[in-house]
């Protein structure tokens, strides 16, 4: 290219060689700067690399079948991340479930429908949601919805006609479970789903609304059919975002789902999850192997949140180029 | 007028014309009532967890709680002198690594990155930033806790600290872009050298905005727990030592919360509260540091 | 080009300050390119110490480029480069061992839009392109060359009294000037004009004109402008560049009132552009 042919000789040009003085100001701020750019590829890999090395003990020993195996005795030696991952899944998909309609209607309503004045508080409200550290939610989960779940929602489930007696609501209703865990997941990342949302709906070309308006829609017509249609990949980009952040948040997690190591269809039963067997077993770890299968489950972790991060990535990028 | 391409779900639009007017009007305040409620129900969990949090704090919280030292179970009067300036500590370390590599990170990109390298960073960031905290909490303990053999207060501020720069990188980069380039033309018309010009110019002129988004990651990585359990560890006495165990806020209401003690729990509540109130200040200084001062007469 | 034409470096007639002046910036075959294009095609061309020159032409015909080349500011445009010669009293600044930082600081330059630098002073402005290099001057210096700048500029007496407010406060008029004053306040040799005015109302406009032509004499203002009667009013002699190539370069009255070439004529007259 003729453009990069010439960018690169005015590296080595005069610039740099001036007989009133080299001006070596350039080039060392130039390396320092690359320096600091460069430093974030770097720190990746020396994470990703690091906590491998610090795994494989774990994973040489065990294999796929870490990922399989579903008994997890310290005791014993046995590590198997089974219920782990599926504590994980379950907790983070149902918490998506729980709290995509509530974020889309958020997005919508303050990027179509609220009056003005009411779009900036409920958005900073919103924004606020997601200011919360994970430690408070924790605290609040543990002493408010624990026991508002324990006493009120898990009996009202479990009194259901047909949906009562299935195992999804069956065991015993201590509080902590992976249904505690999913709604406070939902709680936190409805503010990332709906940021996200309202950006790609606020990214949707006036032309596409006005034309659905010049066709006769009504205001919900023009955003079913011309606005969500437009922005779809944006939306379900946010949404595998917001599953990016349910996936690894710890500490409320770690404080409300119970953190037993058990595969339970029953939402009521308590769980664990990858991040929450980190948070709590990893500084109290006795053998080096059990730290090494909880650096795995971390791998594990690091791994699917990679995948997922740049999948939402690449959907919420798409709008921006499509939409051109 | 220039007409704007009809989409097959345009084309369903018209069809529908053929239901009855009504019909469609009432699904169309339906649906409207049902945003209102969606976004009314949205904030409820936020007022819920201020409401109690305010109503426990406060009732916990007195001059006690800065200046004491927590006390063994059993004896009131305890406070988290030592986990707020912890917290302080921990934080100070993360700024030093994270704003310095952020803000220079940030320059290159919107600087000087050659197209492909800039993108591939700038991807790489936002992947970084979607890293679980629990994950840079076992880095750190794997890189600086295990081969020194004990928890460091400085493993936990440079897990925190990695945190910050792809927030900070970010932020730089847009309010850097937000800089006129008549500005740098300017500059290295006066015979400025590009560093100069580009320090004392541009960055300068970009001051507020990244100022404004520092405060911004500075919040979002003070009240993080995840990355501290196993590096700073915690610790129920005083240490400002970056060598040794040190409490921080969220570590202690973590402790606090998960422990069976009413005191403790009463502490752990006026700690989130300082704590929430902490990041708060913090996002809404961040939200008023004025971000135009890019002067009026240009672009 | 064969149709380039030079003329013979004789002074002009009646405006000339000085009665036998000599070749202040000498432009010798020179090529600008944006990538493959070439948007200056082999100009050559003297500028006369202590004169104003005015290069005219229309949109795109490489006058500002020509201009940007004169103090090595072309090439910081990315994919943009530079061919030729450009002497400064008889040195190539394109020479080897050459520092583009030190031909920007002996050459000012004011663009087509005010920059007051937002987060300086009205005084910091002035002072900004001599404080912080190498031969950093005292205090009290900085004060008289920023009055006497802002003298030399016209400004002083409109801010005097404000120097340490923002220079964002002043109107555009006043901050095109206190451009112009940073630019004479490293003392250049010559100073490059690229359209001052065009983001000015009618009274700025005439302040920096007038401005412009009191600068002869003292420094050498080369000035870009697509305003034909601004060039007429400001310049001893003026240059017509069209598409790259350097038309014609004659005595401003001379090249308004009897061009030599016809596209200038044509140009003059109004039948394109």
């Amino acid at each position: 290219m003729t453009e990069s042919a010439a960018t690169v000789p005015a590296a080595s040009s005069p610039d740099d060689a001036g007989i009133e003085g080299r001006s070596t100001g350039d080039r060392v701020y130039r390396v320092l700067t690359l320096a600091c750019a460069i430093s974030i590829p770097a720190l990746l890999g020396f994470i990703a690399i690091e906590i491998l090395i610090g795994a494989w003990p774990a994973l040489s020993k065990f294999g796929f079948g870490f990922l399989t195996n579903s008994t997890w005795d310290v005791g014993a030696g046995q590590f198997g991340a089974a219920p782990m991952i599926y504590g994980t899944i379950v907790s983070s998909v149902l918490a998506l479930l729980l709290a995509t309609p509530f974020a889309l209607g958020v997005a919508i309503f303050l990027s179509e429908f609220a009056p003005p004045w009411l779009r900036q508080p409920v958005a900073f409200l919103v924004d606020l949601l997601a200011a919360i550290p994970s430690v408070v939610y924790g605290l609040w989960g543990i002493f408010v919805l624990l026991p508002i779940l324990r006493d009120t929602v898990m009996p009202f489930l479990a009194s259901l006609p047909v949906l009562g007696s299935s195992p999804l609501f069956s065991g015993p209703a201590y509080g902590n479970s992976l249904l505690a865990a999913a709604i406070i997941l939902a709680i936190m990342v409805l503010p990332y789903i709906s940021a996200v949302s309202r950006e790609v709906l606020m990214a949707v070309p006036r032309s596409q609304r006005e034309a659905a308006l010049a066709l006769g829609a009504t205001r919900w017509e023009m955003i079913r059919d011309a606005v969500v249609p437009y922005a779809r990949s944006g939306i379900i980009g946010g949404i595998i975002l917001g599953l990016g952040r349910a996936l690894g948040e710890t500490m409320a997690v770690t404080m409300l789902i119970g953190n037993r190591a058990e595969v339970s269809a029953s939402l009521f039963a308590p769980g664990y999850t990858l991040a929450s067997v980190i948070a709590n077993e990893f500084a109290e770890a006795s053998t080096e192997f059990h730290t090494a299968a909880l650096m795995a489950c971390g791998a594990v972790l690091l791994g699917v949140t990679l995948l997922v991060n740049m999948l939402a990535r690449w959907l919420v990028g798409r709008v921006g180029r499509g939409g051109a | 007028m220039n007409a704007p391409r009809t989409t097959g779900s345009q084309r369903a639009a018209i069809e529908r014309t053929g239901r009855t007017l009504g019909r469609r009007r009432l699904t169309n305040s339906i649906m409207l009532g049902v945003m209102y409620v969606a976004a009314g129900l949205a904030t409820l969990p936020l007022v819920f967890i201020l409401v109690h949090l305010v109503r426990e704090g406060a009732s916990a919280l007195d001059a006690n709680f800065f200046t004491k030292m927590p006390r063994p179970v059993g004896e009131a009067g305890g406070g988290m002198a030592n986990a707020i300036a912890g917290t302080l500590v921990l934080v100070g370390t993360a700024a030093a690594i994270g704003l310095p590599l952020g803000i220079g990170a940030g320059l290159y990109l919107a600087e000087q990155g050659s197209r492909r390298l800039a993108s591939t960073v700038r991807f790489l960031s936002d992947i970084l930033n979607g890293l679980p905290s629990i994950v840079m909490g076992i880095f750190a303990w794997q890189v600086l806790v295990r081969p020194v053999g004990h928890f460091s207060a400085l493993a936990g501020g440079i897990a925190l600290g990695v945190m910050m720069i792809p927030l900070v990188t970010r932020t730089t980069e847009e309010m850097i872009r937000l800089v006129p380039a008549s500005l740098r033309e300017a500059a290295l018309a006066l015979g400025y050298a590009r560093w100069r010009t580009s320090l004392s110019i541009v960055l300068r002129t970009a001051m507020p905005g990244i100022v404004t988004g520092a405060l911004v990651a500075v919040a979002r990585i003070a009240g993080e727990t995840a990355p501290l359990i196993f590096t700073a560890f915690g610790n129920q006495f005083w240490s400002l030592s970056l060598d040794q165990p040190m409490s921080a806020l969220p570590l202690q209401i973590y402790a606090y919360a998960t422990s069976p003690f009413e005191e403790w729990h009463r502490l752990a509540w006026a700690g989130a509260l300082v704590l929430l109130a902490l990041v708060l200040i913090i996002s809404l200084v961040a939200r008023f540091v004025t971000r135009s001062r890019f002067g009026g007469g240009h672009d | 080009m064969t149709t380039t034409v030079m003329p013979p470096a004789l002074p002009s007639t009646s405006t000339t300050p000085d009665a036998s002046p000599r070749v202040r910036v000498a432009v010798r075959a020179l090529d600008a390119y944006y990538g493959a294009t070439r948007s200056v095609r082999d100009v050559t061309l003297d500028f006369m110490d202590g004169q104003v020159t005015a290069i005219i032409g229309p949109s795109g015909c490489g006058k500002s480029t020509l201009l940007r080349c004169l103090n090595r500011m072309h090439e910081t445009v990315p994919g943009a480069r530079a061919e030729g010669e450009v002497e400064l009293d008889g040195t190539d600044i394109y020479g080897r061992g050459v520092n583009p930082i030190e031909v920007r600081r002996r050459i000012g330059m004011v663009f087509q839009r005010p920059t007051p630098f937002p987060t300086m002073s009205i005084r910091d402005n002035v002072a900004a392109g001599f404080r912080g290099m190498p031969d950093a001057p005292s205090r009290r210096e900085v004060d008289v060359r920023v009055e006497s700048s802002l003298r030399r500029a016209g400004l002083w007496d409109e801010v005097k009294d404000r120097l340490r407010d923002a220079a964002t406060g002043l109107s555009g008029g006043q901050q095109q000037r206190l451009c112009i004053a940073r630019a004479l306040a490293t003392n250049p040799r010559v100073l490059l004009l690229d359209e001052p005015t065009a983001s000015l109302d009618p009274l700025s406009t005439q302040k920096v004109e007038e401005l412009v032509y009191e600068l002869r004499g003292t420094v050498t203002v080369i000035i870009v402008t697509h305003n034909m009667q601004q060039a007429a009013r400001v310049s001893d002699r003026t240059a017509f560049m069209l598409m790259g190539d350097l038309v014609e370069v004659s005595p401003t009255s001379q090249l308004f009132t009897a061009p030599r070439d016809e596209r200038t004529e044509a140009y003059i007259t109004g039948r394109f552009g």
